[in-house]
């Protein structure tokens, strides 16, 4: 498909992956993510029409439990390793108001 | 000395002629005088372990029965959550987090009567070679320090080779399991995708990732697999089937089996490595079984393949380090700008080009060009597989295409990296078993490692003809 990854699409990756880059980083990640697409152009000349995809390699489909009452996770011990949280809950900074 | 294998120290420790403690005690040693050099472990836990094998040394004498792994010195991976202990997958990101809950695999093996010594070392989240990729620092190969151990499960199968533990257990997603096994001289297993609980394993590519076992000998990876395999409620992609019986096979021989030699396999096998293959091919006809050609065109492929699936996975699985629930967190003053400061800040390089790549790989305008195409090709390589396996019980390839190689030889090349895999990652791409034998010696006079692949739940007839192999390198 010989695509040419570019330093915008690059950047653009980068914010919808939430991970802030510096100039050097999306420099450096253009190049090396060049390389990688030019490396599986091997699979362009593939002849893949009526292939069906494969997801996964054992198909095990609607796979239940029975519907009884389990123990769950302790939530002081789950809560102790968040790096906040207040009133039993994760405490973030704020979600509203912002520009995503 | 205390014995090598499992399967002797458990004898020894249920039948109360070896003590938990002493078997402990000598590995302990072994880890003090030599862990400073090879960084095998992010943690060693021998206040805890020594807990374990007093209480194992009580229970015996007390006369309980104390299973199959009775004061078995075991070497977890450090992407097997363990409750109460540290676990950080050699990622900043999960630095000082203790998991809320124990791997079921964990679980078996505590059951079985095992002894956890520690915490081993891999690549950041799995995703490396060498275990160079580490937060933490590399590990070295203890057979030649100045070399790499393999990865990622580099840690786990330094262990190993160093005796500070008799087994370890690693996760194997493109060969992370074999390839080390390979570079350090020892037995390891990637089982069929679904033999074993995933619970508690951190993800990496949740379609590719599997739970085995580093050991000395064959026998004692069989005892490994039956007290980790079987079904798992708490894993839904856990196949429905008792644990694997494997110990029974091993005596049972190769005559009459068939064993498959691809003949359009990938070339860039070292000469060292390849001479090794034929031996091993030479030592089973030998003893009766035949050697079969056949054809993966497909094989070829695999690698591009893995490449797409697994960062796609990768990049779907690591959005929960987002600095909410576990881990570190950079503080910013909106919730995306701290993810996006605490995910720069935690993860290390490779993880970050394998989100990107991954991400990439499944954006708008070009998931069918790339993930999509991806799947179709892993349906090729099972079609392919399935023709072969008509023909042949198991394959034969090299496990690696060359022996151990140099810390930092590699250089900031990720694709020469990722060649290191070209044998191992077809396998992991349609869910089949495959385990890598330590078979003599190749370049420099260090250990060539050849794979036995088989189909779906060929468990079985692998080991027979690991056990083959095993005995012929005698």
């Amino acid at each position: 498909m010989s695509v040419h990854i570019t330093r915008a699409d690059v950047a653009k990756v980068a914010k919808l992956a939430r991970l802030n880059m510096s100039e050097a980083d999306l420099d450096r990640y253009t190049e090396q993510l060049a390389k990688m697409l030019d490396h599986f152009e091997d699979i362009d000349a593939l002849d893949l029409s009526g292939v069906e995809p494969m997801s996964q390699p054992f198909p095990l489909v609607n796979v239940m439990r029975p519907d009884v009452e389990q123990p769950t996770l302790d939530r002081d011990e789950v809560l102790a390793m968040a790096p906040a949280a207040e009133q039993h809950r994760f405490r973030v900074p704020p979600i509203l108001g912002i520009d995503l | 000395m205390t014995p090598r294998t499992a399967v002797d120290t458990a004898a020894g420790v249920r039948s109360g002629s070896l003590r938990a403690a002493d078997v402990l005690e000598e590995h302990l040693a072994r880890v003090a005088s030599r862990e400073a050099e090879i960084h095998a472990f992010n943690l060693v836990t021998q206040d805890a372990a020594r807990a374990r094998a007093a209480d194992i040394d009580r229970r015996v004498a007390a006369g309980e029965d104390l299973g199959p792994l009775a004061g078995v010195t075991i070497a977890l991976k450090d992407n097997l959550c363990t409750r109460g202990v540290p676990t950080t997958c050699s990622s900043r990101i999960l630095e000082g987090w203790k998991p809320p809950y124990d791997a079921s695999v964990v679980e078996r093996l505590a059951a079985a009567g095992a002894v956890f010594v520690g915490k081993t070392n891999l690549d950041e989240f799995a995703m490396g070679s060498s275990t160079e990729n580490s937060a933490f620092g590399p590990t070295r190969n203890p057979l030649d320090t100045s070399r790499v151990p393999g990865g990622s499960s580099g840690g786990s199968a330094a262990a190993v080779a160093a005796d500070f533990a008799t087994v370890a257990i690693g996760s194997d997603t493109g060969g992370s399991i074999r390839q080390p096994a390979a570079l350090c001289g020892v037995v390891g297993v990637k089982p069929t995708y679904g033999a074993v609980s995933r619970y508690g394993l951190i993800a990496f590519a949740s379609s590719l990732d599997q739970i085995g076992p580093f050991t000395h000998t064959v026998e004692d990876a069989a005892l490994l697999m039956e007290v980790i395999s079987g079904h798992d409620a708490r894993d839904s992609t856990s196949i429905p089937q008792p644990a694997m019986q494997l110990r029974q096979e091993l005596g049972k021989g190769v005559e009459g089996l068939r064993i498959g030699r691809i003949t359009d396999l990938p070339a860039g096998a070292d000469p060292g490595i390849m001479a090794r293959l034929d031996a091993a091919f030479a030592a089973l006809e030998a003893q009766g079984a035949s050697i079969v050609d056949v054809q993966v065109p497909a094989f070829t492929y695999g690698l591009t393949a893995y490449y797409l699936v697994a960062p796609a996975e990768a990049s779907s699985n690591l959005a929960r380090y987002d600095g909410v629930r576990f881990g570190m967190r950079v503080e910013a003053p909106d919730t995306n700008a701290m993810y996006s400061a605490t995910r720069a800040a935690g993860f290390g390089d490779e993880v970050k080009r394998r989100i990107m790549i991954g991400t990439y790989a499944l954006s708008a305008g070009y998931f069918d060009a790339y993930y999509g195409k991806a799947l179709k090709i892993r349906r090729l390589i099972a079609n392919d597989f399935a023709a072969a396996y008509a023909k042949a019980d198991v394959l034969l390839t090299p496990t690696s295409p060359t022996v151990a190689f140099e810390l930092g030889s590699k250089g900031d090349n990720p694709l020469a990296m990722y060649l290191c895999d070209t044998y191992t990652i077809p396998t992991n791409l349609v869910g089949h078993p495959a385990m890598s034998v330590p078979f003599g010696t190749a370049e420099l006079g260090l250990p060539a490692g050849v794979q036995i692949m088989a189909p779906t739940l060929g468990e079985p007839v692998m080991f027979r003809v690991a056990a083959a192999l095993e005995e012929a390198a005698k």
